[in-house]
């Protein structure tokens, strides 16, 4: 018995008309978290509302990736070590004898901000170049597309699940009231149409950039040069490397955190990376079983 | 910015990447906050002492951008001798008239000059009048000294004036740190000079105050002192509530003012067209020829009805009686005077600053007519409501016959926008309006025409004016729309023979030209609608001319000859913007220049010069009588000619700089449903301990009608919260995610609490200050509803604009929810009564 895991298709397998792999970078760094992409997802692909009602989680009412958010907006309120902006203040010679003179007087010296700090990260389908929800459909309903995106066809979709604890991020779900598997499909329809995502397009600062991947994983990779030259030693790129758990991702992330901060696993592995092996492992396991049996039935005959 | 203008915010990322330093001023902890380089939490209704600072900053280290400070502002005019100043008189300016409770203007002159207050005049304040224009008699001040020494000269009286507002009292009145203040100073000053220019942008957090105006112009003094106006990178913008408030100005919804800032005439002091000309235009300057913009405005009103004979139609015109701004108008509505009402685009059952009493007086309206894409709270008053919730109102007690009208969205009509940068842009309808849906054009031109065949075969005098208007747009479909071009074309003006205007330098005083706001004269130059441009940035020079069109004459940045020194060089290479061509003897640069074509830098009027012929030619405030930008302000505000800290009418603190705790000029209403809270100093002020201040988010849009009833939005905010420091909750019991309620004289709200450092405790004047956090977008009805944070505040007013104090006030906050029922008003008089009790 040989196990049978599906290649993972890219766009050679469209024959003629494979297009360049296309996908997210999300800046984090200049993120207003004005939700815009969310809002112009739920427009353009009908996704119906979800009042969660007022949660407590700083601006954040909506919770999750899910069903019915394909892209959703975090909030996180932190203190971090007390730096960055107060050092890059001007310390002239007025300033600094005004400083010294309220030390003077026994006033409390400013102490520049106070390290809090208020991060806003629009998450969204990892696209992964080993995607485990397309390993596992049974159906066929998800699929690699030319632009070798991840998508769901919601007419073939049975609502089985198994994408839903498959995806290491989460972002698969099923919708309450059918039963179906829904997610970001990169505008899938968009695309065909030579339109960038709704979210992208929406967004004002360009903290959601869309293109081939090549190029943004370049782009990606000057600003965080940037940053680092500008101090910023906390920025990172996360889903960025081909090497990790699933391939790389095709939307990936500039972080100014460690991934858990943003409630993003920080070493995401391919459910089915290890299937191969372990149905391998498994098969070895069967025959040697097989062969106990046959020999016990070989023993009572000898 | 980031906050309520997300769009715009993009421009200032671009600009922090290219090197720019962002600094935010505020109470809490924004999305504004979160991108920028510092941010600096102050006490709510504090702005002027911390602006004051920066002011004081700048002189004392002798930071100010010298020459052009003696070079385009009044820094050197001598002021009359019987000037007195804050200073002097422990929080008043000379001319405080007690008994009449406002200021007489006369000693804030220039020395030398006669007093502008014309017969009357100096009822501005009682009559409502807005800030109008500065005016002089004319020309430069009679004296004048250059080298800024003189001890009576602006330059000195600013110093004076200033001189207490050190980074110690910021510190005391704001509870910034003074080392964060002269930071903040220091970054500006680095920022401007020849090579550098910084620019301020604020909201409706600064003008919202008693003092509102004052803030705003505050920033213009640290702007002129520091060289940043005209200068590109510069200025002050002023960013607008929502799309085309800028637009429902200049093309006024103002009481006082006609279309082009043209002021409304008077009934106690204009008795005829020349009455009104005469007070209301500048001998020099550009106002100069105020009676050609104003003649071209009643020939496009009344075309060949208006003429010399008949006086140029002034009877046609209504005058002002007194003080119709919003607020006095819903007191005559409660008190049974003003019997019908339109509410076109507004909510004023939240978004009006006490919206109780609002939605108290409109109970007592005959008729009222809403326009709106829902049945909003001010529509349902009368059976959806906290009132009738209570007990307080009954439906079958409530005789307002309500209209509710469908109204067009944007996308469902032709039509501009004006932004706060003065720019038209045109947007054209994507879909035709659904079944009863219709344009305010629409609603207001068949109205128009409804009222007109009423009134046809009417004799009456009275009705003249209706029957003369002009009133025939084009119009197309099967609704019979009027073209939004039509108007269009009416606002850029004509010859008589039907020739499109393109400049307001054409307009004529004989009656000659038609034109329906001076400033917009060439939006439709070449009859092109000019406005509807939409030339990529990339394919013109970086100001971009070709985009949309700005007022006056498509000139990007007012003032801008300011941005070349007085022989008209630019004061840098980096700033060069617009500069005189010797060569070919004319202004030339990237933008429109903003003075007479051919003007030279050397220029000097001769004797007897009028309007813009009586500038020199290195005078750039061209709208000014003596073409120098005012530090100090002669005339044109009620409440002084310098910005002056005092506190919110409400305010837990006393005034640490005056006896004088409050603008003297304020306007204050003793009417039932609007008790005003004690303020510091006074009896029973330790019921309301604390600040609040309201705001917008995101996620909702003003009073809400536009977001709360749509789901995608309504799920984002789904319910009124306020937000407090851990301090305050845990100094009164609140709990994060619980509930708190909100209580000032007025009533009490509920709202779910957001516990957050981004609302910082403040060590003010010795001790510490907490904040309560407001987002005003809530009524009771759609999808995501909660208490109006407007019920809360009081109507106090800016005397010079009439605008509500609703961004400082004070309050008390307590954990749970409200009660409910006729036990809400009696719980909130328990709770004023028991500060007057402990005499505190």
């Amino acid at each position: 018995m040989t196990a049978t895991v599906i290649p993972t298709p890219g766009a050679e397998s469209y024959g003629p008309e494979p297009e360049p792999r296309v996908g997210f970078f999300t800046d984090t760094s200049v993120c207003i978290g004005c939700k815009a992409c969310e809002v112009a997802c739920k427009e353009w692909n009908d996704v119906p509302e979800e009042i969660e009602g007022f949660t407590g989680s700083s601006y954040d009412n909506s919770v999750a990736l899910g069903a019915n958010r394909w892209r959703h907006v975090a909030f996180i309120e932190q203190r971090v070590e007390v730096g960055g902006v107060s050092d890059s203040a001007p310390d002239s010679f007025v300033a600094e004898a005004a400083r010294q003179q309220l030390v003077d007087q026994g006033l409390e010296p400013h102490s520049g901000d106070d390290g809090f700090r208020w991060l806003m990260s629009s998450d969204v389908c990892k696209h992964c170049s080993e995607a485990a929800c397309l390993d596992v459909c049974p159906t066929g309903a998800i699929f690699r597309t030319e632009y070798e995106t991840v998508v769901v066809q919601e007419d073939v979709c049975n609502g089985c699940g198994y994408c839903v604890v498959a995806c290491p991020f989460g972002v698969l779900d099923q919708r309450r009231d059918d039963g179906r598997v829904w997610k970001c499909t990169l505008c899938y329809d968009r695309l065909r149409d030579d339109m960038e995502p709704a979210c992208a397009q929406a967004c004002p600062t360009d903290s959601i950039q869309f293109g081939p991947l090549d190029e943004l994983r370049e782009r990606a990779d000057r600003r965080l040069e940037r940053l680092h030259e500008r101090g910023h030693g906390e920025a990172r790129l996360y889903g960025r490397d081909t090497g990790d758990g699933v391939g790389g991702f095709g939307a990936f992330f500039l972080l100014l955190d460690e991934p858990e901060a943003y409630g993003l696993p920080p070493d995401p592995v391919a459910t089915t990376r290890k299937l191969k092996r372990n149905w391998a492992a498994a098969g070895i396991g069967a025959v040697a079983l097989a062969a106990g049996i046959a020999g016990s039935f070989l023993g009572e005959r000898g | 910015m980031a906050e309520c203008h997300p769009v715009g915010f993009q421009w200032v990322m671009e600009a922090k990447e290219r090197g720019a330093k962002v600094i935010h001023v505020d109470p809490r902890f924004t999305r504004t906050s979160a991108m920028a380089d510092l941010h600096v939490p102050l006490r709510a209704g504090s702005d002027i002492a911390f602006l004051g600072g920066i002011v004081n900053y700048i002189l004392e280290h002798g930071r100010e951008f010298r020459e052009y400070v003696a070079a385009y502002t009044n820094a050197g005019a001598v002021i009359d001798e019987r000037f007195a100043d804050t200073e002097d008189l422990d929080g008043l300016f000379s001319g405080w008239d007690p008994e009449r409770g406002s200021y007489d203007l006369a000693s804030w002159q220039y020395e030398g000059m006669t007093p502008f207050s014309a017969a009357g005049r100096r009822d501005g304040a009682q009559l409502g009048e807005s800030a109008e224009r500065g005016q002089l008699e004319g020309g430069d001040p009679p004296h004048f000294d250059a080298t800024l020494e003189h001890p009576r000269c602006v330059f000195q009286l600013l110093r004076k004036h200033y001189r207490r507002y050190t980074p110690e009292m910021v510190e005391r009145i704001c509870g910034v740190p003074a080392a964060t203040l002269i930071e903040v100073a220091e970054t500006l000053c680095e920022s401007s000079g020849r090579e550098r220019t910084g620019a301020f942008v604020y909201s409706v957090g600064w003008t919202q105050h008693t003092v509102g105006v004052q803030y705003i112009r505050t920033a213009a003094i640290i702007q002129l002192l520091l060289g940043n106006i005209g200068r590109p990178g510069g200025g002050i913008m002023a960013l607008r509530g929502h799309a085309s408030i800028q637009g429902s100005t200049d093309i006024p919804t103002l009481f006082d003012l006609l279309p082009g800032y043209l002021p409304m005439p008077r009934a106690d002091a204009h008795q005829s067209h020349s009455d009104y000309v005469a007070d209301n235009s500048a001998a020099t300057g550009f106002w100069g020829n105020m009676e050609a913009y104003y003649v071209s405005l009643i020939k496009a009103w009344f075309g060949e009805h208006a003429g010399p004979d008949d006086d140029w139609c002034f009877d046609y015109l209504p005058k002002l009686t007194g003080n119709h701004s919003t607020y006095p108008t819903v007191l005559g509505m409660r008190e049974g005077k003003v019997k019908g009402m339109f509410c076109l685009g507004e909510n004023p059952a939240v978004g009006s600053a006490n919206s109780r009493l609002h939605r108290l007086a409109m109970a007592e309206l005959d008729w009222l007519v809403v326009r709106d894409f829902q049945e909003i709270e001010s529509a349902a008053f009368w059976h959806d409501s906290p009132e009738i919730e209570n007990g307080e109102l009954r439906t079958e007690d409530i005789a307002t016959e309500v209209f509710l009208m469908p109204a067009a969205a944007h996308t469902e009509k032709d039509g501009s926008f004006t932004n706060t940068q003065r720019l038209l842009q045109w947007h054209h309808k994507a879909v035709e309006p659904e079944d009863d849906r219709r344009s305010e054009l629409w609603f207001m031109y068949h109205l128009g025409l409804r009222i007109r065949e009423k009134l046809r075969g009417s004799r009456k005098r009275r009705d003249r004016p209706i029957r003369h208007l002009t009133w025939d747009y084009e119009t197309d479909g099967p609704h019979d729309e009027p073209r939004a071009e039509a108007v269009l074309a009416e606002i850029n003006g004509a010859r008589a023979d039907g020739a499109p205007l393109s400049s307001y330098t054409e307009l004529e005083a004989d009656g000659s030209t038609a034109c329906g706001c001076w400033i917009y004269c060439g939006c439709r130059a070449e009859g092109r609608n000019q406005a509807a441009r939409r030339r990529p940035g990339s394919e013109q020079s970086w100001v971009a001319p070709e985009w949309g069109w700005a007022w006056p004459a498509n000139r990007r940045l007012l003032y801008n000859l300011a941005s070349a020194d007085p022989d008209g060089r630019p004061w840098s290479e980096r700033k060069r913007y617009v500069w005189w061509d010797a060569e070919r003897e004319g202004w030339t640069g990237e933008d429109e220049p903003d003075f007479v074509a051919g003007r030279e830098p050397g220029y000097e009027p001769p004797e007897g010069a009028k309007a813009e012929d009586a500038l020199r030619g290195d005078e750039p405030f061209i709208m000014q009588a003596d073409g120098r930008a005012w530090l100090f302000a002669p005339a044109g505000l009620t409440d002084g000619p310098l910005p002056t800290h005092y506190e919110p009418h409400e305010s837990p603190f006393t005034n640490p700089l005056y006896a004088q705790q409050a603008n003297p000029a304020r306007e204050l209403y003793d009417a039932p449903d609007n008790d005003y809270n004690p303020t510091a100093g006074e009896p029973g002020s330790d019921a309301f301990p604390y600040v609040m201040t309201t705001y917008r988010l995101t996620e909702h849009h003003t009073a809400g009608a536009m977001s709360r009833t749509l789901g995608h939005l309504a799920e984002l905010q789904p319910e009124m919260f306020c937000e407090v420091s851990p301090q305050l909750a845990a100094e009164r019991g609140l709990e994060h995610g619980g509930w708190a309620t909100i209580v000032s004289s007025r009533t009490a709200i509920e709202a779910r609490v957001m516990v957050t450092d981004r609302i910082k405790p403040l060590r003010v004047d010795g001790r510490v200050a907490h904040q309560v956090g407001l987002p005003y977008h809530w009524g009771s009805r759609g999808i995501s509803t909660g208490d109006a944070a407007n019920d809360l505040f009081s109507l106090a007013l800016d005397p010079n604009v009439h605008i509500q104090e609703v961004k400082a006030a004070s309050c008390d906050i307590l954990a749970g929810r409200r009660p409910r029922g006729p036990e809400l008003q009696r719980f909130v008089a328990r709770h004023r009564e028991r500060g007057r009790e402990t005499g505190r």
